[in-house]
Parts: C-alpha cells; sequence; structure tokens
C-alpha cells in the first residue's frame, strides 16, 4: 500500500511537473520569441488565431466617450466599453443604471486613463478616466470591464484635463483645470476680466480602498492657468504631483497668440500629503460642499516652477527622481531632479512668487534641457535607463538616455539623444506599459498618432487615428505594426494580461437585484394603477413571458435576467420603435423604464446573436388605446 | 450418477474459508466505502463551442454536473431544443437505494468473513453479479429513454438515439464520451476480492 501511494503521489508529481513546465515554457516563448531580432516584424507582432495576446491595451476614446481595449502585440480590437456615451452594442445609457451613470450628458471627452496601483505597481483593480468636457472621472472594474462609476461634474472646475492620475497606492485620482471660470459656478463674469475674475483648480478624488468609490476629497484653487497634463510622484518625490499649465499669460481670447507669449510658463508642484493634513487641520473654507485650500494662506503646498515654453507633457521617471516636462514650442525637454527641488524648498531659493505661491529657483533645480527635436510632448520610460519623447511637429520619437550624466554627456546633451525613429504622422502621446509605475514593462512602445491620412484605404474625409507599435528592446527603435482606430485616442495604459482574471459571467449567487428571476415560472406581468411592471427571463431561445399588454398612457417597468450562467451567452432586448436596447450579460439583470405614448403592437426581440433559435426569440408589447374618458357636460 | 456430481458442488460450498479468504473478504469492504465515496461514471461531451467540454459526474448516490452544477443545466438547456427531458437527479430513483444496496453487500461480506463459508461467498457474489447487470441495463435504459422520449413539439426534431454508455460517439455537433472512473473500478475490485477469496480457500478441507 504504501508503495502504490508513492508511486501515485511521484506520477502526481511528475504529472504538476509536466504542467508546469508547459506552462512555462510557453510563456517563454511567447516573450522572447516576440523580440527576437531574428523575426520579422510580421512574425513579431502576430498572433495566430487562437493564440492571446500578452498586454491589454487601454485606449481612452477621446471625444467618443469611451474607452477602447486591444491586445499587444497583435494590436487588435477586443471590445469598447462605453463610459461617457450611450453605446447600443452592449445596451450602455439604456437601461436606468447605465443612464444614471450618463447622467445629463450623452458625451464625453475621454483623455488619459490610469490603472489603480499598489506600491506604484499596477494591481488591476480598476481603470479610471477623465472626462475632459464634462468635468468627470469614471471608474471602470477590470473584474468585469464594465463602468461603475461616473463622478461629476467636479465642483468649482471646468476642463477636466490634467487627470487622470493615480497616486502610488491609488489614494487619490488628482486632477487640474484645463479651463478656468468664474467661481461659484454658475456665476457670470465677462470673459475679458479673466484674470481677476477666473479661477482654475487642483482635485483629490478620493478613493476607498475597499470598494473603488471616488468622492471629491479637496481642492487648491489656483490662478487661471490653463493646467495642461500632470503625473504623481513617487520614492523621492512621493506625495507630491506635478502639472504643466500653458497661459500663464491669462489671457482669454486669440488664446494661440495671447497665450504663447512668455518664453516660461509656471508649472505646479503640489504637496497633496500637506494638502490633506490642511484639510485635517481644518485649514479650509468650504466652497460648494468642498474643503478648498487656499495655497497663498497655507504655505508649503503649492509651488510654482518655471517651464519653457507652454509645456505639454510632464512625468516622473520610475525612481521618483526626475521630472520631465516638454515645451512644446521649443525644442528640448527639461529635466528636473527632484532631491534638488526639495532642497531648494529647503533653503527657500525661490525667484519669486505669484499670487502669494513662491517660485522655485529654477536654475537651482535642473539637470538639464535635452535637444531632443520639434515639439516635444510627452515622455515614457523603460525602466533600464532611457527616456522616450514624443515630438509632434517632427513626426518622431526620440530615445534619449537619462541622468545621471557624464560631464561630457551634460556638456553637450546632443549626444544623450540615442535614437529616432519617425511615426506617421503628428504625435500626442505614446506609452509604454507600467512607465508610471517603478517597474515599467519596457518591451513595446504605442505611438498614438493625430494624423493618418494616406497610411490606410481611403474611407473617406473622416479619418481613423493611427497607433504604431514599436518593439523597445533592441538598441534602435523598431516599427513592428500599425493599427488604425474610431477617434480618438489620447493616452494608453498598458497592463501585462496575467494581472487580472475578468470573469465571464455574473454568479447568480452575486445577483442582489430584488426583481431578478431565475425560472420560466416565475416570469410575470402586473398592473397597479398605471404601472405595469413586468420580470422577464430571458434565456435561450426565449423571453418569459413573451407578451406584455398595456396601454397608452402606462408607465411600463421591466426587469429582465439573463439566467443564463455560460460565458458568451449574451441577450438582448430590443424594442421596436421605442428607442430602447438593452444587453444582459449572463446573469445580469437590467431594468428598463418607459412611458407608453403610442398604441400599437410592437414587436420585442434578442438583438444578441444567442442560438440557432435566436431569430425566434421575441415577443409582443400590445399597447391599447388610452379608454376614452367621458366626457361631462 | 447425477447426483454423485452434484455432492462435488455442494461439498465445495461447504469448505471453510482460511484466514486470506476471510482478508479478501474485510478488503472488499473497503471497495463498497469507494464506490459510493467515489464517482461512478462520467459522461463528456465535446463541441466546436464547447471546447472545454461539458461533464456530467455520475455517483451511487447523486448526480453532478461540471463547473459547479452549470454543465447540468447547460446540457438541459441545449437538450431542450431536441425535446429531450431535463436530467434531473431526482428521476434517478436508483440513486436512492443503490447505496442502501451496497450497504448490504458489505454487511453480507463481512458475515461471511467472521462465519468462514465458502457458500456464503458464493452466494454473495452470484447476487452482487446480478445487482450489477441490472443496474448497468437500468442506467442503460434510462440513456435510452431520454434519448427516445423526445417531446414531438421540440424546435429541432432528431432521430431517436440512444446516448453511449461506453466510449464515445458523435450526436449532432457534439462528440460524447462515457466512461467508467474510480468507482465503477472499486466494483470491479469487489468482484475481484470476491473471486479471490473463493480461490485462496479452494483446497481447504471440510
Amino acid at each position: 500500500m504504501k508503495i502504490l501511494l508513492t508511486k501515485i503521489s511521484g506520477f502526481v508529481l511528475i504529472g504538476a511537473g509536466v504542467l508546469l513546465a508547459g506552462c512555462s515554457r510557453s510563456d517563454e516563448s511567447a516573450r522572447s520569441d516576440s523580440h527576437s531580432g531574428n523575426l520579422s516584424p510580421a512574425e513579431q507582432s502576430y498572433v495566430a488565431p487562437g493564440k492571446m495576446d500578452e498586454f491589454y491595451l487601454f485606449y481612452s476614446g477621446g471625444h467618443s466617450g469611451q474607452v477602447f481595449v486591444a491586445g499587444i502585440p497583435s494590436m487588435r480590437h477586443l471590445c469598447t466599453i462605453p463610459v461617457f456615451a450611450p453605446y447600443s452594442g452592449t445596451g450602455y445609457g439604456f437601461d436606468e443604471e447605465s443612464k444614471a451613470l450618463l447622467g445629463d450628458f450623452t458625451w464625453g471627452d475621454v483623455h488619459h486613463p490610469a490603472l489603480s496601483q499598489t506600491d506604484s505597481l499596477y494591481d488591476g483593480r480598476w481603470l479610471f478616466v477623465n472626462d475632459n468636457a464634462n468635468n468627470r472621472v469614471a471608474r471602470i472594474d477590470l473584474r468585469d470591464f464594465k463602468t461603475k462609476q461616473v463622478l461629476g461634474p467636479i465642483p468649482n472646475s471646468s476642463g477636466n484635463h490634467g487627470s487622470s492620475f493615480v497616486t502610488e497606492n491609488t489614494e487619490y485620482i488628482l486632477v487640474a483645470t484645463r479651463f478656468s471660470v468664474p467661481l461659484p459656478k454658475g456665476r457670470y463674469a465677462d470673459p475679458k476680466d479673466y484674470a481677476e475674475e477666473f479661477n482654475g483648480m487642483v482635485s483629490g478624488i478620493k478613493v476607498s480602498p475597499e470598494s473603488g468609490e471616488m468622492s471629491v476629497g479637496w481642492q487648491i484653487v489656483t490662478p487661471p492657468f490653463n493646467w495642461d497634463l500632470g503625473s504623481t510622484g513617487k520614492g523621492p518625490s512621493s506625495g507630491w504631483a506635478f502639472w504643466t499649465s500653458y497661459n500663464t499669460e491669462m489671457a482669454s481670447s486669440v488664446m494661440e497668440v495671447n497665450a504663447s507669449q512668455r518664453d516660461r510658463d509656471l508649472a505646479a508642484f503640489v504637496n497633496w500629503h500637506h494638502a490633506e493634513a490642511a484639510v485635517r487641520a481644518g485649514k479650509v473654507t468650504i466652497e460648494d460642499g468642498i474643503p478648498m485650500i487656499d495655497p497663498a494662506k497655507t504655505p508649503g503646498i503649492l509651488y510654482f516652477v518655471e517651464i519653457g515654453k507652454s509645456p505639454h507633457g510632464i512625468d516622473t521617471d520610475p525612481s521618483g527622481r526626475w521630472i520631465v516636462a516638454s515645451g512644446k514650442l521649443q525644442p528640448t525637454t527639461t529635466v528636473f531632479d527632484f532631491e534638488k527641488v526639495l532642497a531648494a524648498i529647503d533653503a527657500k531659493k525661490f525667484s519669486g512668487e505669484f499670487r502669494g505661491v513662491p517660485i522655485i529657483d529654477y536654475n537651482a533645480i535642473v539637470e538639464g534641457e535635452v535637444p531632443i527635436g520639434l515639439g516635444p510632448l510627452h515622455t515614457q520610460f523603460d525602466g533600464k535607463g532611457s527616456a522616450y519623447t514624443s515630438l509632434y511637429i517632427e513626426s518622431a520619437v526620440a530615445k534619449w538616455k537619462m541622468p545621471p550624466w557624464t560631464d561630457a554627456e551634460k556638456a553637450d546633451l546632443n549626444s544623450v539623444v540615442t535614437d529616432k525613429i519617425p511615426v506617421h504622422f503628428n504625435i500626442g502621446h505614446l506609452v509604454i506599459g507600467g512607465s508610471d509605475t517603478r517597474e515599467p514593462y519596457g518591451e513595446w512602445l504605442v505611438a498614438m498618432n493625430k494624423l493618418s491620412k494616406g497610411r490606410h484605404l481611403s474611407v473617406g474625409p473622416s479619418q481613423p487615428e493611427s497607433s504604431q507599435l514599436i518593439d523597445i528592446t533592441g538598441k534602435k527603435m523598431n516599427m513592428v505594426y500599425e493599427s488604425f482606430t474610431e477617434p480618438e485616442p489620447h493616452f494608453a495604459q498598458i497592463l501585462r494580461a496575467n494581472t487580472i482574471q475578468p470573469i465571464e459571467v455574473y454568479p447568480k449567487s452575486e445577483n442582489h437585484d430584488p426583481n431578478a428571476i431565475w425560472s420560466l415560472d416565475e416570469g410575470i406581468v402586473e398592473r397597479n394603477g398605471n404601472v405595469v411592471e413586468a420580470k422577464i427571463v430571458a434565456v435561450r431561445s426565449r423571453f418569459g413571458p413573451d407578451r406584455i399588454d398595456a396601454q397608452v398612457g402606462d408607465t411600463l417597468i421591466l426587469h429582465i435576467t439573463n439566467i443564463e450562467q455560460t460565458p458568451d451567452m449574451i441577450h438582448g432586448f430590443g424594442l421596436a420603435e421605442h428607442n430602447l436596447n438593452v444587453v444582459m450579460d449572463p446573469g445580469e439583470t437590467k431594468t428598463v423604464r418607459l412611458k407608453l405614448e403610442k398604441s400599437g403592437v410592437f414587436p420585442f426581440y434578442c438583438t444578441n446573436f444567442c442560438s440557432a433559435l435566436h431569430q425566434e426569440m421575441q415577443g409582443y408589447l400590445a399597447v391599447r388605446p388610452a379608454p376614452e374618458v367621458a366626457i361631462v357636460e | 450418477m447425477k447426483s454423485h456430481l452434484l455432492d462435488a458442488e455442494i461439498r465445495f460450498m461447504e469448505k471453510p474459508l482460511n484466514g486470506l479468504s476471510r482478508f479478501w473478504l474485510m478488503l472488499s469492504v473497503g471497495t463498497l466505502i469507494g464506490a459510493v465515496i467515489f464517482p461512478l461514471w462520467k459522461i463528456h461531451l465535446v463541441a466546436p463551442q464547447y471546447q472545454e467540454g461539458l461533464q456530467l459526474t455520475i455517483y451511487a448516490w447523486k448526480l453532478v454536473g461540471g463547473n459547479g452544477g452549470q454543465d447540468l443545466v447547460e446540457i438541459n438547456n441545449l437538450n431542450h431544443y431536441i425535446g429531450m427531458r431535463a436530467i434531473r437527479a431526482v428521476d434517478f430513483i436508483e440513486m436512492k437505494w443503490i447505496p442502501f444496496a451496497f450497504g448490504l453487500f458489505g454487511m453480507l461480506a463481512l458475515r461471511a468473513a467472521v462465519h468462514g463459508k465458502m457458500s456464503q461467498v458464493v452466494d454473495l457474489l452470484a447476487l452482487f453479479l446480478y445487482f450489477g447487470v441490472f443496474s448497468f441495463g437500468s442506467f442503460f435504459y434510462r440513456m435510452y429513454q431520454y434519448g427516445h422520449d423526445l417531446d414531438p413539439r421540440a424546435p429541432v426534431n432528431i432521430e431517436p438515439f440512444t446516448p453511449t454508455v461506453l466510449g464515445s460517439q458523435q450526436i449532432a455537433n457534439f462528440l460524447q464520451t462515457s466512461l467508467p472512473m474510480s468507482g465503477s473500478f472499486c466494483l470491479f475490485a469487489f468482484v475481484v476480492f470476491q473471486l479471490m477469496a473463493i480461490w485462496s480457500s479452494r483446497k481447504e478441507s471440510l
């Protein structure tokens, strides 16, 4: 018996060993092969049918209001996550829950997605995105790739562009305003009195560590500069965040000229730990329900730093020591040493102040101005000592060596620019996986280009954007693939696929909707006054009940539960001529509410192809005319 | 002549069981416990859109769908298209009495081990083989029923069929495989232990 047991356990161990060996081998091959110098670009980006990508790419969808998900290295579009705009493909914006998420808006302008972090590494819990247009922030849960919360419009702010930047342990999403407005919101002031009457804002959006629920924690009122882009600190810059601005001129008309007059604009260096402490100490006023800090009255929270000229991106390197800001109208990118920033603040090395906020002496903190090319916008890091900066005007990506530099390098910073690759055309953002963490993946770079003309089959005047995949594992960058997206990715985030294990059905045990039903026998239509309420099952290949009777003037409430627990067995509910399509994933209950305003018989049917008898999955909403009311003379 | 021949058999039946035979009988009781604990049979279904497969595991006393029971829901969901009755554990009345029968066989084995008479083992083996053939036949008939008792109003009309009980067969887009599992091997071991009990004491003198 003993021998037998030993033998069996031996077999089990051998079995497990084979499995493990199998796993590691396939992982290794995928990794090393896709970057092997012996492979053609086609082989590097080829992911055979049935095989999967190694990384997720979460693109912001710009003014489409959505988030696009693609795979790397194939660059295949995998799905669209609707956030700020209705998306009938997944029924978003038609049921009561997603209508509530959209609020009063049917679009948003998604710019900068940010993955949640723990200890400055992606933890795979949430993706946060901003809405530049309507001053909102949304949270997408990466367990099911669904939008779970839309916060906003954020009080006291307008133009949520400098967003969303996640702190080291996702304590906050830090955001800043691109557009300044007279405060409190709703107040009229003449735009010609911009400098005096308008204000900008930096906000700390607090994130619940358990649920991810966001709320506005505090705000810092600022002069009406146009806060542009930012990043958060880590390591020596832990507890800090940085934003560039344009329009230090505080112009309010013909901005392209009037906001481009000064050689340097002021960046904001914000100590958010101190902001938190000021709120705790009560050094705030409450404005529109939000604790607000006046940085002139509470020193130590906000500092200004001069950066040339009309800068755009400001990025913290993986060590947290180097802050890289790009002056989009000058051919250099500026590197600051954050250790020197702390020393300068300690020694009060200020070159002046603006409205009571100290301006840190530029010369005391600058490490160098790297002449990288025309129109530098954003910088990403590979974690191996190199930085990559997008050059909008030059249509290129520059690779350059991060400090510390030798004296010879410092004497001629041209020498630290080690490679340049053309992109097509007018690159905006670029992304390297994990660049904003302390351990970048350093394998792939995606260049997101604003113009794609002449690069694809003509689709008429309305053109897609181009995204180009660049291998950065070698000394020289190597373009591998080009794909096209809907308008309009700004920034993106890359996440190693094995960081997350999304669910593929909503487990029945987790459905706590009081109106969920789980068998055809439970289907019911009830009238209560002039409200007709139905609980409906959707299952292959029928709705139960499949007939709903009502009359004109009724309010119809439908609770539809997809009782399937099988992956990809999705049912839709489209109602003819009522502008209604909801889609229920397996195990999901959705509620719709509509006022019936016309008589007739209206077919409803399953909109998401489900089964061989999908076509037959239909029913009728029979609406009688309203009963005639006797008119009493 | 005739009575002479039978005498030999009757004498054999009267033989006492030696220690080794009793040991085999005790072991055989363990296999019955195994037959209750371990699954008896599995039915596995694979189709292009179900690469991971749908599994139904049959125990002496319960029916378990794979994937936390979801596979049975899925199988029934798919079968409703061809008008097959839903497969439900409560319909398998065998599952109520089979564990009881196992207990009975266990007690008979213990009786033989203690009492130590050859005829008791032979009786037990005969009863058990009868039980085995009957149960297998009943299982087969159940499969036949499921495949033949099809609702004529079902959306998809197919030729009545019997799901395979042992081995693989293609049914529409599904490759169905039925195989015995460890519980069945326990039952087989029970038979082997009875035979060994008989064999070990075959030369015992009266």
